[in-house]
């Protein structure tokens, strides 16, 4: 038998509650982002690296650096939570890189193509001294989408009312869905030929026309349609469709009554965008609708040239460049077709978000 | 106008599953019956076979009769959508239509089904449901305005208005108070006192002072386990099932011993 010693019992010490931390400053990723580009010009100038190179090296340092000093003086979940920022950050700069650069070439060499002669006139010419534009293709992509979306819309609604309102879990509406989702993905190509065999099978094997183009971007447009349609029909709570039953609606009125208006906002907010998505199409547009330098009003008949096949064809055949140097004329047109391409994209974006805030409903605020 | 209804044998299946066996029982006309019984029990179920909205979800079904004024529901000749018209509904969570204004929202049922009213005759229709739902004084200068824009005991006394509108003979409440604040709550049950004098009223809820307060008879439905069907335990007068009811599970669960 030991001495035993009895040690008092401990007095639970309440441990002290500091939410205190060292922290760094607010400004210290503006600090570290300084400190990275003197770095990377530093280094690059002595080096003589070209901009691309000074920057990667800058975004180097600073991911490094930040989490860095962080770790130092904050703790290790301060300093993780710092790198992730930055890659995040960078991720996007990354991203935007792209876009921008893309952007700011479209703009800077075809905006100054861009007058009324460019717009109003097109490439029929009886000699060489007359002005050319590109309004042909400018009609002829105008006309062969609108019909596109014509033929792409009510199929596209339709079958997302069917799939949402009348199919729910039956093996029609999985096979449908699947279906579409493959025809999201198919190559336009291939619906430029489905289009085009399906033209000649009619119409004969020279046959061309803008419509036929119009089928071909339907193709392409249906599976958008359907699937932005399908999401904001899913969107609206069913209470709303059963409110509408236990007040007597047949199912078919509470559809075009009650469930259509509240997704309104969305569904036309999809249209547009589908849009956007066909109009640039060039492949099938190229082999079905063909090519043409007069301006052509009838989609029904006869080839009818488009934006990006202008754009195409301008840059496959550009033409002599002129004897004081600069771009060659067919060069020059097809960064204004770019151009204008950009701002139709750009146009129906926009009226897409406008569109779906005016048809939104009202929350009464 | 109101009616009775007489409910015999009534099974509600969800596809293949059972969810409320074998209920009988006789729910008299111009008065509140109270639907109460533990979550699961199939209370919902039942109160939506009572207007064909249970067929609404894919595989439900029903077998049994339920008659209104001696007309068979389930009848093959029935239309649900006539049934639907003379049993209104109001849910438990407000579902005004989003897109409607307050005004458009109380005649929903008559302009959704293409009635053609004259504007005064509508005035008139709106102004009637609105006061019999308790809304007039609070919403009467702003008719136009959406009715998302309500708090949610007032959206749920449009849904209300909404549904008397089209003057059902019968109308089924599921916790309609379930979602509001206690001063709602009274404002809906003074309502509900108010409607029975020209309404057959069936309310489903899980406050036993509720049933208490509103209902003139209270239904127990109660379920064996999960998985199992639910049943109707017993269905008296509401002041015997709250003081001396029949069955010994009504008291388990009335006095909070289960459930």
């Amino acid at each position: 038998m030991s001495t035993a010693t009895v040690t008092p019992p401990e007095v639970p010490q309440s441990i002290p509650l500091t939410l205190k931390r060292p922290r760094l400053p607010r400004w210290a990723p503006i600090l570290v982002g300084v400190g990275a580009l003197a770095f990377g010009l530093l280094l690059g100038l002595s080096l003589a690296w070209n901009v691309p190179g000074i920057l990667v090296a800058a975004a180097l340092f600073y991911v490094v650096a930040l989490p860095a000093w962080s770790l130092v003086v904050e703790n290790r979940r301060a300093a993780v939570d710092r790198l992730m920022t930055s890659l995040v950050w960078l991720a996007f700069v990354v991203a935007l890189v792209p876009l921008t650069s893309l952007i700011w070439t479209v703009i800077d060499r075809g905006a100054p193509q861009i007058n009324s002669t460019f717009l109003t006139y097109s490439m029929f010419r009886t000699s060489l001294d007359q002005p050319t534009g590109i309004y042909h293709a400018l009609i002829g992509t105008l006309l062969i989408t609108v019909f596109a979306a014509l033929i792409a819309v009510p199929i596209g609604i339709f079958a997302a009312i069917y799939l949402i309102e009348y199919g729910k879990g039956n093996r029609l509406a999985g096979g449908i869905t699947f279906l579409v989702d493959v025809m999201t993905g198919i190559p336009s190509i291939v619906a430029g030929l489905f289009a085009f065999s399906l033209w000649i099978l009619l119409f004969g094997p020279s046959a061309r026309a803008g419509l036929g183009g119009s089928i071909a971007l339907a193709l392409l447009m249906i599976p958008i349609v359907v699937r932005s349609t399908e999401e904001m029909l899913r969107l609206v709570p069913d209470d709303l469709r059963e409110a509408s039953y236990a007040l007597g609606v047949p199912k078919w009125r509470t559809i075009v009554k009650v469930v259509l208006p509240t997704a309104l906002g969305g569904i036309v907010t999809g249209v547009p965008l589908a849009i956007a998505r066909v109009v640039g199409e060039t492949a099938p547009l190229l082999l079905i609708a063909g090519l043409t330098t007069r301006t052509n009003f009838n989609v029904f008949s006869d080839r009818m040239t488009t934006l990006p096949v202008l754009i195409f064809t301008q840059n496959a055949n550009p033409g002599i460049p002129p004897a004081g140097g600069g771009m060659a004329p067919g060069v020059a047109t097809a960064w204004g077709g770019a151009f204008v391409l950009i701002v139709i994209v750009m146009v129906l974006n926009l009226a897409a978000r406008v569109i779906g805030r005016i048809f939104a409903p009202k929350t009464g605020h | 106008m109101a009616k009775s209804i007489d409910v015999s044998d009534l099974n509600i299946y969800y596809g293949d599953f059972l969810a409320v066996e074998g209920v009988n029982m006789t729910i008299p006309a111009r008065s509140v019956t109270a639907l109460i019984g533990p979550s699961g029990c199939g209370k919902s179920t039942f109160l939506r076979s009572l207007n064909r909205m249970h067929e609404v979800l894919p595989g439900a079904h029903v077998d049994g009769k339920v008659l209104i004024d001696g007309q068979s529901l389930y009848d093959p000749s029935v239309d649900p959508v006539e049934v639907r018209r003379m049993v209104g509904m109001v849910f438990q969570r407000p579902n005004p239509f989003p897109t409607m204004s307050i005004y458009e929202n109380v005649l929903a049922g008559m302009r959704l089904n293409h009635q053609k009213i004259k504007k005064a005759a509508a005035d008139d229709i709106v102004e009637r449901a609105l006061k019999a739902a308790n809304l007039w004084k609070e919403v009467s200068d702003r008719l136009g305005k959406p009715g998302m824009g309500l708090s949610g005991g007032q959206q749920q006394r449009l849904c209300i208005a909404r549904a008397i509108a089209v003057q059902p003979q019968v109308l089924l409440m599921d916790e309609p108070c379930s979602a509001l604040d206690p001063i709602s709550t009274s404002a809906i049950e003074d309502l509900i006192h108010e409607l029975k004098t020209d309404y057959t009223i069936v309310i489903v809820t899980h406050n036993m002072q509720q049933a208490a307060r509103v209902s003139e008879d209270t239904a127990f439905f109660n379920i064996a386990g999960a998985g199992k069907p639910g049943k109707l335990i017993e269905m008296n007068s509401t002041k015997k099932i709250f003081s001396v009811p029949d069955e010994p599970a009504t008291e388990a669960y009335i006095s909070g011993r289960f459930g």
